[in-house]
């Protein structure tokens, strides 16, 4: 039984093609066999993250449409084994993807041996996200520490509860918060929402505090999964997200500011 | 029957002279079924002895839903002179005959437009024999209460309060919108930001009250709303509101209650 899980968040930019990207990426590392679906339908951006961009020959809508088969459409990603990209067509609209054919696919893949299918959901909350979202079974809510991106992942949380397939059923998707571009130091100072202050507005379980890092830009231009840099803190951050969304029990980090003595100061620099 | 009014004159330090609100108040319903000078002004002397509390400077509203007879020569003059007299104070009339409208023009009193629902029998029904039992415990109340108000407010009540209790147990997210007709609604977690809550009852929120709630929506001055924490947008009570920077005055994210005290919001502390 495949588990279906949408990287979500109502805001743009907040880092769901990023996180997609990772826990995709971390999933497969530990040997299950994952899909990533790019929902972006007219904006594909996944495939840039994962470099599999020149790769591309069928994309998702094709499949829907029924002019090429899954196995002609998925891009097996060259560094984790087990993972598999499905991208989004650049050429189309959103309108392409239709209840029936979304579900048609999730089935095969789910026929198909994957055990996750990881749904990276376009920004807003028309037709693409609602897509994105109507099938899973689990929602990874992506949110920066800032009132308006908080406010859009509430609002994202009530869609899912009340319009998924799921909340027609009268069941719960499952629902979890993965805070990105977090900086303890602008918390400490009060430029910023802290985790428990997000924790309180959307009262909901916390997967992960993603730390803000010049790595996450430089992995997404390279290509490269920031998961697969397991020196930075936010590849490590994700890593412990993807433990935690397996149900490992992994305690959280890199939620304080850290205090630097001078030894370690002059250790840093010179590193 | 509940009426939307809007009026209020605050003098105060400020600036501006007034302000104008919207409000809810519950006006009594003068409905006359025929008209014959002597009869009528028999009658509704009579009345007035049983309940001489009541029929004091009592505003009510003229309908003539059920009028047996030629309409447009009724001499409203004539009839509003004797309500007058025996302390009843019509403020505006209900029909869509156009002759009465004209004649209500000529003594300024408000038209309003005809209502859907059929009219309640009412306290200052014009034929005492076959006035509801409830007639006589609304006219004892309000003789202890020494209050017009009361009255109408305990028959408004009594309207709402067998009506069951909507539970939710899940947050109110942005964006979404809950409403308890008939009843009183609880909701054991937190109202988010950008999220409507109504009843026509009470509300009880377990949890915080960050978005905006609203009690007796359809008019019920004796409805309360309780919550755990108050950082709501908006509270109101029978159409009588505070929003946030009235709020944050006085016991923000504290536990209160919001009662209507005289068309006055009062909020109090709930320990």
């Amino acid at each position: 039984m495949a588990k279906i899980i949408v990287v979500t968040s109502g805001k743009g930019g907040v880092g769901k093609t990023t996180t997609s990207a990772a826990i995709s990426s971390g999933i497969a590392m530990r040997g299950h066999k994952t899909v990533v679906i790019d929902f972006d339908i007219g904006l594909r951006n996944l495939d840039i993250i994962m470099n599999c961009e020149r790769r591309v020959v069928y994309d998702f809508v094709n499949v829907i449409n029924g002019e090429a088969n899954l196995r002609q459409a998925l891009i097996k990603d060259k560094r984790a084994e087990n993972l598999y990209i499905l991208p989004a067509s650049q050429t189309r609209d959103k309108d392409a993807l239709t209840v029936e054919g979304v579900e048609r696919i999730l089935n095969e893949l789910a026929a198909d041996g994957f055990e996750y299918i990881i749904c990276d959901s376009p920004a807003g909350i028309e037709h693409g996200a609602f897509m994105a979202m109507y099938f899973a079974d689990m929602a990874i809510v992506v949110a920066n520490p800032e009132v308006s991106s908080v406010r859009d992942s509430d609002r994202i949380l009530g869609i899912l509860q009340s319009k998924s397939r799921r909340a027609e059923r009268g069941e719960r998707v499952e629902e979890c918060l993965l805070l990105t571009r977090y900086n303890p130091e602008r918390v400490a100072k009060g430029e910023m929402l802290g985790v428990t202050d997000v924790e309180e507005i959307l009262a909901t379980k916390l997967l992960g505090v993603i730390p803000e890092s010049e790595t996450v830009l430089k992995a997404s231009n390279q290509g490269i999964p920031v998961i697969h840099d397991i020196e930075s803190p936010a590849g490590q951050a994700y890593s412990d997200a993807v433990g935690r969304l397996l149900g490992e029990e992994v305690e959280h980090r890199f939620m304080s500011v850290e205090q630097k003595g001078l030894f370690k100061r002059l250790f840093r620099r010179s590193a | 029957m509940p009426l939307l009014k809007s009026l209020s004159k605050k003098p105060s330090a400020s600036k501006s002279a007034f302000r104008l609100k919207g409000g809810l108040f519950p006006l009594t319903l003068l409905e006359i079924s025929h008209y014959e000078r002597a009869d009528f002004e028999q009658q509704l002397t009579n009345k007035a002895a049983e309940a001489p509390i009541f029929f004091n400077q009592t505003p009510v509203v003229l309908s003539f839903e059920e009028f047996d007879g030629d309409i447009s020569t009724l001499p409203l003059g004539e009839l509003v002179n004797i309500c007058k007299a025996q302390g009843l104070l019509p403020v505006a009339l209900r029909n869509s005959n156009t002759e009465l409208q004209t004649q209500a023009k000529h003594i300024d009193l408000a038209i309003m437009p005809v209502g859907r629902v059929k009219p309640s029998k009412d306290v200052t029904e014009a034929e005492p024999e076959t006035a509801p039992p409830e007639n006589t415990s609304v006219a004892e109340k309000n003789e202890d209460t020494d209050e017009p108000n009361a009255a109408r407010s305990a028959e408004a009540r009594s309207e709402f309060s067998h009506s069951p209790t909507k539970t939710v147990t899940t947050p109110i997210r942005s964006g979404q919108q809950v409403y308890a007709p008939g009843g009183d609604l609880i909701i054991m977690a937190s109202v988010s930001a950008g999220a409507e809550v109504l009843a026509d009852g009470n509300i009880h929120i377990y949890g915080a009250l960050r978005g905006r709630a609203l009690a007796g929506v359809r008019g019920d001055t004796s409805a309360r709303i309780f919550c755990q924490s108050l950082e709501a947008e908006l509270v109101s009570i029978a159409g009588n509101f505070k929003v946030d920077e009235d709020l944050r005055k006085d016991h923000w994210k504290s536990a209160v209650q919001a009662s209507l005290d005289e068309h006055t919001l009062c909020i109090t502390p709930l320990v």
